[in-house]
């Protein structure tokens, strides 16, 4: 039996550039960042470290959601649920039970947002702190939120791997609809903004006081964001049955990891081209096929040095239009592969690169530089997207585009 | 294609690491408010001064993960597949604590570092400069049923390869006393070895890591086989559960006979446990009865325990008295089903089968 194509039919986001698809795109297309001051969360930090944080309180996000009033939820399970309706929505579809539906979500601080909240009351007097905003704490709560939102029954999993979490849950995702075990899954990820990350970061010295400058000499750290993006992945005899609805094609995917320290990249970033080049062996492409590259890109020291070295070492002198867009959306953490795999579908939808912000001088130690201006009318044909976590946890995913003359 | 158990490591609250069998003697706990891992002597395993800096659960999952790929005689796998429902809470509880007291100021990035849901997968990958495909599932009560699953899908996508794929779960003083306020605990302490013979409401809390070798090739040493495995999201009742099940159980073709035992995720609370007793009498009427949870407690990725136990059984043709539901004796066990769910929420299912 020949294995079956992965299809993207619908794909939804929330993120600080946008709270939809178009919302995105509009911002990307004009250069406009969504990273700023941290408003809504209560931080001590909140004027010396920017991020991209949506302005929306949960009380309106549970509105867009439309989730009662009663059930606990944590924002996390409310961005998921907005993206994940989003996807359904353009994939045009309403019943769950027509195929073999699952859903796979990435996420690395879970209900963290809501158990802070908890944990405040409870240090001091373990009787003390409401029980509804720790129940939604564990990273499974959240997927079974949107999972019940949705109506999927059939397949529900979340994966954690840090940063590559929703990369590895398109991988997954397609592996499952490959094999024949599901014919329709929804994949992504979703991450709030939350008191731990922000510290978290904050105690490595990796976060920049300004905007983030993603592989620039001068780079200095990176901004986090918030949000979350599903994408609707169908088997070929799904989609094919209304194909009008296929935005694209998943070809490629990789996980490999980098083994080299908890937190650090390897400085040969050995990691980053095992993934890429395992990538290019499942799609059964060569590095020349490459059309566009969405960097992981953190602005961190050590991440675009370790990434662009891989990147050269891969692509050698043939090295493809790249950018990270980190710089918009700050970085979703668990909700990043997916934030940027619906960025390479809007890409690859209207063939537009979308440029690399706050970009100056290029790093002594590489040969090439970022997209710094808009690029239209591009012939892009396969974009490919990396993922790279904490623990060396490493995905790259391959983006296709597809032609519906194919079809005839 | 076959999927062998290939190797184990594990550790839980029984003497489970060392002997390589199942122990002599189980552990009773008379008075216990939950039951927490006999650790393993980590020496062994890893340098002293890693040790050190290793959490608890990172510790004693590093060890297992080592101990498995010796049983099988392995180096290198070719895969690192983890699932855990909450992850390293001991260092996530430290560095929320210590945010909060320092008000947001002067914090100590390690616990941190080490509170991210894979940092297990990856100081396995670390330790043995591993490369290769590095995953990690944390669903609440699917998170080992998930890491499984994609385990045998990666071996379906590479015959020959071996891999290592692990559940684990830790339990704090603070994750304890939340959870005991959800009501998910019995209210006195217990004895273990005595789990249903209490009427009131809740079990015994838990925890353990157990790590497998899979592979496609016997090496004749194998424990048993993975003849299939499924999980069920928020069944509407329990005739859906026998439903679902009695498809699991047709797909693969099991023998005729059906399963020779049904060890089951019974954890002495009347309620959660009901349902284990009507799938018996509805399908199963005529086979024995095994169960676990009085061994190791009640935890996310328990089912991981179920499937080392399972594996021991079939290999060693025996059934320990400690954990039969009844007194039986059986014959040649060919077959093993597993099941068990979490809450009423995750339903498992999971059928081994002798090499």
């Amino acid at each position: 039996m020949s294995e079956s194509r992965v299809f993207i039919t619908g794909t939804g986001i929330i993120s600080a550039v946008g709270n939809n698809a178009d919302e995105v795109f509009q911002a990307l297309k004009t250069e406009t960042s969504g990273i700023g001051r941290i408003s809504l969360l209560e931080t001590v930090h909140c004027d010396d470290l920017p991020a991209g944080e949506i302005k929306l309180s949960n009380r309106q996000l549970r509105e867009i959601a439309g989730l009662p009033s009663g059930i606990p939820c944590s924002r996390t399970g409310l961005l998921g649920l907005i993206a994940a309706r989003q996807a359904l929505r353009q994939a045009k579809i309403d019943d769950m039970d027509a195929c073999r539906t699952g859903l796979i979500s990435g996420t690395t601080a879970g209900g963290m947002d809501r158990s802070e909240v908890f944990y405040r009351s409870f240090m001091d007097d373990h009787r003390r702190g409401r029980l509804r905003d720790v129940v939604t704490h564990d990273c499974g709560e959240s997927t079974e939120r949107i999972a019940d939102g949705l109506s999927v029954r059939d397949y529900v999993a979340t994966i954690s791997t840090a940063c590559s979490s929703s990369a590895n849950s398109i991988l997954y995702g397609s592996r499952l609809l490959k094999s024949g075990i599901l014919d329709r899954v929804i994949v992504g990820g979703t991450e709030a903004l939350t008191l731990f990350t922000l510290n978290g970061f904050n105690s490595l010295l990796i976060l920049d006081r300004n905007v983030c400058r993603p592989f620039d000499r001068d780079r200095n750290g990176l901004n986090l964001g918030e949000g979350a993006a599903f994408l609707v992945l169908e088997s070929e005899r799904i989609a094919l049955t209304v194909p009008e609805r296929i935005l694209c094609e998943v070809t490629g995917y990789g996980n490999a990891c980098d083994a080299y320290h908890q937190t650090a990249s390897s400085p040969e970033g050995h990691g980053a081209w095992l993934s890429m080049k395992k990538a290019l062996e499942t799609a059964k492409l060569q590095p020349d096929d490459i059309d566009y590259i969405n960097a992981h890109g953190t602005g961190t020291q050590n991440n675009d040095l370790s990434e662009g070295i891989a990147i050269e070492r891969l692509f050698e002198s043939g090295i493809p239009l790249c950018s990270s867009t980190k710089s918009y959306t700050g970085h979703t953490l668990g909700a990043a592969g997916a934030t940027e795999a619906v960025i390479c579908v809007l890409t690859l939808a209207n063939q537009i690169v979308f440029p690399n912000l706050n970009f100056n001088n290029r790093m002594e130690e590489l040969h090439f530089s970022p997209v710094t201006t808009c690029r239209r009318d591009m012939r892009l044909n396969h974009v490919m997207s990396n993922s790279f976590g904490f623990g060396g946890n490493n995905t790259t995913i391959i983006l296709s585009g597809y032609s519906h003359e194919d079809l005839h | 294609m076959k999927i062998y158990i290939k190797g184990t490591g594990i550790v839980s609250p029984q003497e489970t690491f060392l002997a390589g069998d199942f122990p002599d003697e189980v552990i009773e706990y008379r008075e216990a408010r939950y039951l927490k891992c006999i650790e393993p002597p980590y020496r062994e395993f890893i340098d002293p001064m890693t040790v050190r800096r290793m959490s608890r659960i990172v510790r004693m999952g590093v060890c297992a993960a080592k101990k498995c790929m010796q049983d099988a005689r392995i180096s290198m796998p070719d895969a690192i597949i983890t699932g855990t429902g909450l992850g390293c809470i001991e260092d996530t509880e430290k560095f929320l604590s210590s945010m909060i007291r320092n008000e947001e100021r002067l914090l100590n990035p390690t616990p941190f570092i080490q509170s991210t849901h894979n940092t297990i997968s990856s100081a396995i990958a670390l330790a043995i400069k591993c490369h290769n495909y590095n995953s990690t599932y944390v669903h609440r009560g699917f998170s080992f049923d998930n890491a499984l699953q994609d385990g045998i899908l990666f071996l379906h996508e590479n015959p020959g390869s071996n891999i290592l794929v692990g559940g684990l779960d830790e339990i704090t003083d603070h994750s304890y006393m939340i959870t005991s306020r959800m009501g998910l605990w019995k209210r006195q302490s217990v004895n273990n070895l005595s789990l249903l013979e209490y009427d009131d409401r809740g079990s015994l809390p838990g925890e353990g890591v157990a790590f497998f070798t899979l592979g496609t090739v016997n090496n004749n040493n194998a424990y048993a086989r993975i003849r299939a495995t499924d999980i069920q999201y928020k069944p509407e009742n329990p005739e859906s559960v026998c439903l679902k099940l009695s498809r699991f159980l047709a797909d693969p073709g099991a023998d005729e006979t059906g399963p020779d035992l049904l060890l089951l995720g019974l954890n002495g609370d009347p309620h959660s446990d009901s349902i284990y007793y009507h799938l018996h009498n509805k399908l199963f009427k005529d086979r024995h009865i095994v169960y676990y949870k009085h061994l190791c407690g009640e935890y996310d990725t328990s089912v991981s325990f179920a499937l080392w136990l399972a594996a021991m059984i079939i290999k060693r043709q025996k059934v320990p008295d400690v954990i039969k539901l009844k007194p039986f004796e059986t014959g040649e066990i060919k077959n093993i089903l597993i099941y068990n769910h979490v809450r009423g929420i995750n339903h498992s299912f999971l059928l081994i089968t002798r090499c």
